[in-house]
């Protein structure tokens, strides 16, 4: 199996939680809900701070803006030079980053679980001390263009998931990319930023997860010391995004670039995500996925268009539930050499009518189930990935008890919930189907 | 979105972290298959890293993409297993078996329940030895390996990657993509598979490293039961490379918004004695993290790129120090200059015993960091034995970074860092640069 043609589609039976990791929460009284997972296999501690806003929750007009303020918080503080904070993870031996994403907004660094509480003292610092100059501003607006021309403009793949991206939400900001659209980064000012920092960072509006070689009472101790004293913003409001109206026409996105040299299909259907005490759909979806496309050799649409018909040389499904609102369920057809677009959109279709007639197979579920279980036991040697699905989780809407229970959601899914998933969420009235070809085959294909 | 793209897939075994507590014995199997376990019965599962010495690096000039392609093959059919039964069996054991191919090594990384190593045990075993290489099945994977060719070939950084280690190893093996060209894939049969197999799946060339709930007796019949009935040996020895490259400029015409640069020269092996000198070097001017010169230059103060790194490629028949760096076609001709002028003054000038402390501290403080896993424990015992590392070097390894002096780290500086020797090889269609010899 040759990996580089997945495509970037994740599994996401991976994201499971396992209680017999031995794992606390609390609040503090300023709102900071904290999380503490202990592992003390080695003597290292991964310290996340995870904001409750992401690039969803941007005005219009001002996409990019979330990323580029994670980009800013690197910048310094009253106390503290710019560029000073990582240098002192660095000269404490330890790594730093950040991400973001629609959702949230996530800062971590990974060092000797004896260093945790200047990780701390910074972290808190940084979250009401920001201070921008205009300069670091100019540069780095620079860096994150750099940044898009290298995730964004530079790969005519993730041009094309833009694009389709856009169509798919008609009214929800997902449509949006997080790193923002070119001509709106350009506009990004300091003022925009720093309001968005004032309006969304604030103990009450973040969650901090701690994993490794520390105890709940030591993190408890620190937590409170450095961050207890954090003031809480009465300006955080709920997270209401704007909501899709009812989507009733399948749209189509064709892209062709001259650097494509593997065309394909793929297409997304709007899909209910994991919601708080109602996990259950999402969990029906997730083993769909695995199902219909998760193993070329045994899914339904590996099975039959890589090995009975060799129409592709991939097919796959993909769905990811870690969403505060409704996400996406997709499948991809990448056609063998001398099939067309059009001749894989068909077969990807007839595949699956004859899945939704012949349902699910026995044995095939079975196996599926026994893989949930074992994903538990492999997830507990990857604490940094544990810490991850709790700050995921918690951002997107879940409570701990909704991440703790996911794994037996999951096993408790019966095939007819499963197909009933299926029918309800393979709906063409919510659909995008999208195709990337090369500029030689735009001229064939007409549109 | 994370902030930094980690800029190069580092090769450098000094990254091998390492922490005291970790006790690892060696374990000799009753066959004679020695390998090196941690043992860790907290979690119901083994992690295991076999690596078969050679790699790629073993396909005759006429075959190139073989073990590629092999090794893409191992688990698509063996012993009474079609693909598709091979792969239903691994589900249903929720065994993970994942098989490389690099310049060096084809890797093999698996994880076993201990409710059912056994079988597991059994599954790799039969795509170790008796993979079918069934015709369907070649010709499945042989179009999957051709398409990702096609794809790399409109990717500026892997055409970059590509240029420059044809233009470093010419017609060395590490000159060669390794998964071959379209037309040496095309033409690759059945026989070169099998040939590829008994190069390289062969008992002398492999290491082994075992992370988990498993004893060492309990290993040793394991490794016994999956490599014994392996030829003994087979294949070639790899030539030295030649490092043909000379200082310069290159540009490969290509249309995209943003220009790709690998550049480089020979570097420093991973044996040599200044070689700790050399990585704490090479980590000033431009390792992990934000603090590197050439981040600070080039990112942090005049934003023209999301990320430039450097690092020290230690393989076994060659050696190079080289980085890469990405930036807007209009702005490549000042990111060159920043580059050579601070490649320039690392070389002549060296690093401050201040810049030396802080690369120590970073260095010797995150090496305790990485053990933080089965799988990647067992992935470090392995790497430590291909660098033909002691067993007890994990104890040693933070005073030998810290006994290194302001005047070795300069005198490897000059050495090392040799501006007119520098190759800058761009992808793109940068403005006002075109290809030149170093002046």
């Amino acid at each position: 199996m040759i990996r580089a043609l997945v495509l970037g589609l994740s599994l996401s039976l991976a994201a499971l939680s396992a209680r017999a990791a031995e794992i606390t929460d609390f609040t503090l009284p300023n709102g900071l809900q904290v999380v503490v997972i202990e592992d003390d296999r080695a003597p290292v501690v991964v310290h996340m701070l995870w904001y409750r806003v992401g690039a969803a929750d941007e005005a219009p007009g001002e996409s990019g803006l979330a990323h580029f303020l994670e980009h800013l918080m690197f910048k310094g503080t009253d106390t503290l030079a710019p560029g000073e904070f990582s240098a002192t993870v660095a000269a404490n031996g330890g790594s730093d980053n950040a991400f973001t994403s629609w959702d949230y907004t996530a800062y971590f660094q990974r060092v000797a679980s004896d260093r945790l509480g200047l990780m701390m003292q910074m972290e808190a610092d940084r979250m009401k001390n920001l201070r921008l100059t205009q300069d670091d501003v100019d540069t780095e607006r620079d860096v994150v263009i750099e940044e898009r021309n290298q995730r964004t403009d530079s790969n005519p793949g993730a041009r094309f998931a833009e694009q389709r991206r856009a169509v798919q939400f008609l009214n929800h900001p997902y449509r949006r990319p997080i790193i923002g659209w070119r001509h709106e980064i350009d506009a990004l000012s300091k003022d925009a930023a720093l309001a968005f920092y004032e309006k969304y960072y604030a103990p009450n509006n973040a969650i901090l997860v701690v994993a490794g070689d520390v105890t709940a009472d030591q993190v408890r101790a620190l937590a409170e010391q450095h961050y207890g004293p954090l003031v809480p913003s009465d300006r955080i409001a709920p997270r209401v995004r704007p909501v899709e109206p009812p989507q009733i026409a399948p749209r189509r996105v064709s892209y062709a670039d001259a650097r494509v040299a593997q065309p394909y299909v793929v297409r997304t259907y709007l899909a209910p995500q994991r919601r708080p005490g109602d996990q259950t759909q999402a969990a029906a979806l997730t083993l769909l996925a695995e199902l219909l496309g998760g193993d070329s050799a045994t899914s339904v649409m590996g099975r039959k268009l890589q090995f009975e018909t060799g129409e592709a040389i991939y097919a796959g499904a993909f769905y990811d539930g870690s969403a505060l609102d409704p996400s996406t369920f997709g499948v991809t057809v990448v056609p063998a050499e001398g099939v067309t677009l059009e001749a894989a959109e068909a077969a990807m279709d007839r595949v699956l009518a004859e899945f939704l007639e012949e349902g699910i197979d026995d044995a095939a579920f079975e196996r599926l189930k026994f893989q949930v279980r074992a994903a538990q036991v492999y997830a507990l040697d990857d604490m940094q990935g544990l810490a991850r699905r709790y700050g995921e989780g918690l951002t997107t809407g879940l409570t701990v008890a909704d991440i703790e229970a996911w794994p037996g959601v999951l096993q408790a899914v019966t095939k007819d919930q499963v197909m009933e998933a299926a029918r309800s969420v393979l709906n063409m009235d919510t659909s995008v189907t999208g195709w990337l070809m090369t500029e030689d085959a735009q001229a064939g294909v007409g549109q | 979105m994370i902030r930094v793209l980690t800029v190069l897939a580092a090769l450098v075994a000094l990254a091998l972290p390492a922490r005291a507590e970790v006790q690892i014995e060696e374990v000799v199997s009753p066959g004679g298959i020695r390998a090196w376990l941690v043992q860790e019965p907290s979690i119901p599962f083994v992690a295991l890293e076999l690596r078969f010495r050679g790699g790629t690096s073993l396909d005759p000039a006429d075959k190139r993409g073989a073990t590629y392609l092999m090794t893409g093959l191992l688990e698509e059919g063996a012993g009474a297993m079609d693909a598709q039964a091979f792969a239903q069996a691994r589900e249903g054991l929720a065994a993970s078996l994942e098989f490389d191919a690099f310049e060096d090594e084809v890797s093999v990384s698996a994880r076993f329940l201990t409710e059912n190593r056994d079988a597991g045990v059994d599954l790799l075993r039969a795509a170790l030895v008796e993979p079918r290489f069934d015709a369907d099945a070649v010709e499945r994977v042989r179009a999957q390996v051709i398409a990702g060719i096609r794809s790399d070939a409109q990717n500026p950084g892997r055409v970059a990657g590509a240029a420059f280690d044809a233009a470093m190893f010419g017609d060395h093996p590490y000159g060669a993509p390794r998964q071959g060209t379209e037309a040496s894939v095309a033409a690759l049969t059945r026989d070169d598979l099998l040939a590829a197999k008994d190069r390289v799946l062969v008992r002398d060339r492999v290491v082994v490293g075992a992370v988990g709930d498993i004893t060492p007796e309990a290993l040793g019949l394991m490794l016994d039961r999956l490599l014994g009935d392996l030829p003994q040996s087979g294949g070639g020895d790899v030539p030295p490379a030649p490092h043909l490259l000379t200082g310069g400029l290159t540009v490969v015409d290509f249309t995209t918004p943003q220009a790709v640069a690998i550049f480089g020269h020979r570097g420093i092996r991973q044996e040599d004695p200044d070689f700790f000198a050399a990585f704490l070097v090479d980590h000033i001017l431009g390792g992990a993290g934000f603090e590197s010169r050439l981040m600070q230059e080039v990112r942090e103060k005049r934003g023209l790129t999301y990320g430039i790194g450097t690092s020290l490629v230690s393989l076994d028949r060659g050696e190079l120090v080289m980085g890469q760096v990405a930036t807007a076609n209009g702005r490549m001709a000042e990111t060159v200059e920043v580059l050579r002028a601070e490649w320039a003054r690392i070389g002549e000038q060296g690093v401050t015993a201040e810049e030396l402390d802080r690369a120590k501290t970073f260095i010797t403080g995150a090496y305790p960091l990485r053990f933080d896993g089965n799988a990647r424990i067992a992935s470090i015992l392995v790497g430590m034995q291909l660098s033909g590392l002691p067993i007890d070097y994990i104890a040693t390894r933070n005073d030998r970074i810290n006994a290194v002096t302001l005047e070795e780290a300069n005198r490897v500086a000059r050495e090392l860092y040799r501006p007119e020797d520098l190759h800058i090889l761009i992808v793109g269609q940068p403005a006002g640069l075109e290809s030149a010899p170093a002046n």
